[in-house]
């Protein structure tokens, strides 16, 4: 699994990408009550923004976290957006795409790198 | 910078783990479990908040009446000793100051109760046009903490805690003095959830030890504390205004549709008058109205609101309904489309959201 410095996570297996928000965002955010997602087909690109994420108090930009074509969106969040709260690696994942240019994945973090950096942000 | 103040219960908050932000110039909590979990905490059993940072202000003296209906929009002479009313601290031009809560403790004694974010202008609003008045105006606000004990279980928490009164005869809009750790307290039955609950005046060293007491006592009710993110949200849906969102220094109590604050029939001359009176007469051109969207979205404050025909006004508050669950909000809106089923757009990040005005409130408690 890898990381953006906007708190999104990606996790490759082959060619699809799963996409969705660190458990750190689901905290900052609070209560997740609306996800606007991309539609199948949508062509998104690293680091430009592809979505919204609204809790109660606040509206978040959604990034993506690498370039691609939307193969999935996770229809559940329509009626259940607290999933992204409850369980944000699993359950409350955002869109699975086909990536264009798997390369761009190395400039994300890893794991560890990502634990550093949400400890320097001073959480 | 700034340096943020502190409320006597900020320890607290930091025990609870609470989420302190900056509001108003004191550092506040927003949140404790969760805005929804604590907002229906507050709809169906009991909750309670940290509302020191509210401001204070007693007006004494011979002429405290005189000078609480020169700036005051509602008529306080209606006011019965023990008695409270909500009401618009007016400018000349009819617009907010501020709202308030005008409580008449004496014939010459008012406490009127002001947002944090406006208490050392409303002070010096109040002491210039006191000028000529024989009163005394004092700004008690750091001397004075406040609790807010809010859900349809707070009578019976605070019957607990409250010693020396008989509060289930008190009634919305009304308080009473109670024993409380000792000290002798204002307890009114106020509040700004759409809840039943009080609102205890409490000094700030007894303050902490009243919280932690509430918290203990209210435990077997489900008691849970409450932050500033679910009193907004709260608020919203029974249509209470926000000071700075839906009311402030640029409308009018008319157009705030809070015409049943605005008393022209009072005795005297007040700030104001005769710019709401000529107002009343053209006709407003615009009304703060309750809408719920039609499709998905939220609406947030400042969005822009639109007819097919172009800009007719703009968000002033909105947010995910957390008991209602549904998208709601206010907003000032054209008068020809301020009617209750008309319907009209909001602007959310460049998308056209389908709306409807609705009747006020969005949620009102069932009264036993």
């Amino acid at each position: 699994m890898k990381f953006t410095k906007t708190h999104e996570w990606i996790e490759v297996v082959g060619k699809i990408g799963t996409i969705g928000i660190t458990d750190f965002a689901q905290k900052e955010l609070g209560d997740i009550v609306f996800v606007e997602t991309p539609k199948e087909g949508d062509e998104i690109k690293a680091g430009t923004q592809m979505g919204t994420v609204e809790s109660v108090k606040a509206v978040s930009e959604l990034n993506a976290p690498a370039s691609g074509k939307v193969v999935e969106v996770n229809k559940e969040l329509e009626t259940a957006p607290q999933l992204l709260n409850e369980d944000p690696f699993g359950k409350g994942w955002i869109i699975k795409i086909e990536l264009s240019n798997p390369s761009e994945l190395d400039s994300l973090m890893d794991e560890k790198s990502y634990k550093d950096y949400i400890s320097e942000q001073g959480h | 910078m700034e340096t943020l103040k502190r409320t006597p219960l900020y320890e607290e908050h930091k025990r609870l783990n609470g989420r302190i932000v900056p509001f108003a110039g004191f550092e506040m909590p927003v949140q404790f479990s969760s805005i929804i979990d604590e907002h229906i905490t507050v709809r169906t059993k009991v909750g309670i908040f940290d509302v020191s940072h509210m401001g204070e202000i007693w007006i004494r003296g011979k002429e405290a009446l005189n000078l609480v209906q020169k700036v005051s929009s509602n008529n306080a002479e209606k006011l019965s000793i023990g008695q409270i009313h909500y009401a618009g601290l007016l400018t000349e031009k009819g617009t907010f100051v501020d709202d308030m809560l005008v409580h008449k403790i004496e014939d010459n004694v008012f406490l009127l109760v002001v947002n944090a974010s406006n208490v050392e202008k409303d002070f010096a609003f109040i002491k210039e046009n006191s000028k000529g008045f024989d009163v005394l105006v004092e700004n008690k606000s750091d001397e004075t903490a406040q609790i807010a004990i809010q859900g349809p279980s707070a009578v019976h928490l605070v019957l607990k805690i409250v010693k020396g009164a008989d509060l289930s005869a008190v009634k919305y809009y009304w308080f009473t003095y109670g024993d409380v750790l000792g000290e002798k307290c204002i307890v009114a039955r106020t509040g700004y959830t759409g809840e039943d609950g009080f609102e205890i005046y409490i000094s700030p060293a007894n303050a902490p030890k009243l919280w932690r007491e509430l918290l203990e006592k209210g435990e077997e009710y489900g008691i849970k504390p409450i932050g500033l993110g679910a009193r907004d949200t709260l608020r919203l849906e029974a249509c209470m205004a926000l000071y700075g969102n839906d009311i402030d220094d640029t409308t009018t109590v008319l157009e705030a549709d809070l015409s049943w604050i605005l008393k022209f029939d009072k005795p005297c001359n007040f700030n104001g008058k005769s710019v709401l009176l000529k107002q009343k007469e053209e006709g407003i051109k615009r009304k703060l109205v309750a809408f719920e969207l039609l499709e998905q979205g939220i609406p947030r404050h400042l969005m822009e609101c639109y007819s097919e025909e172009g800009k007719i006004g703009f968000v002033t508050s909105g947010t995910m309904a957390p008991y209602l669950k549904k998208p709601i909000g206010m907003a000032y809106l054209d008068i020809n489309y301020a009617e209750t089923g008309k319907n009209f757009f909001v602007d959310i990040r460049g998308k056209k959201i389908k709306a409807q005005v609705v009747n006020k409130p969005f949620y009102k408690r069932q009264k036993k």
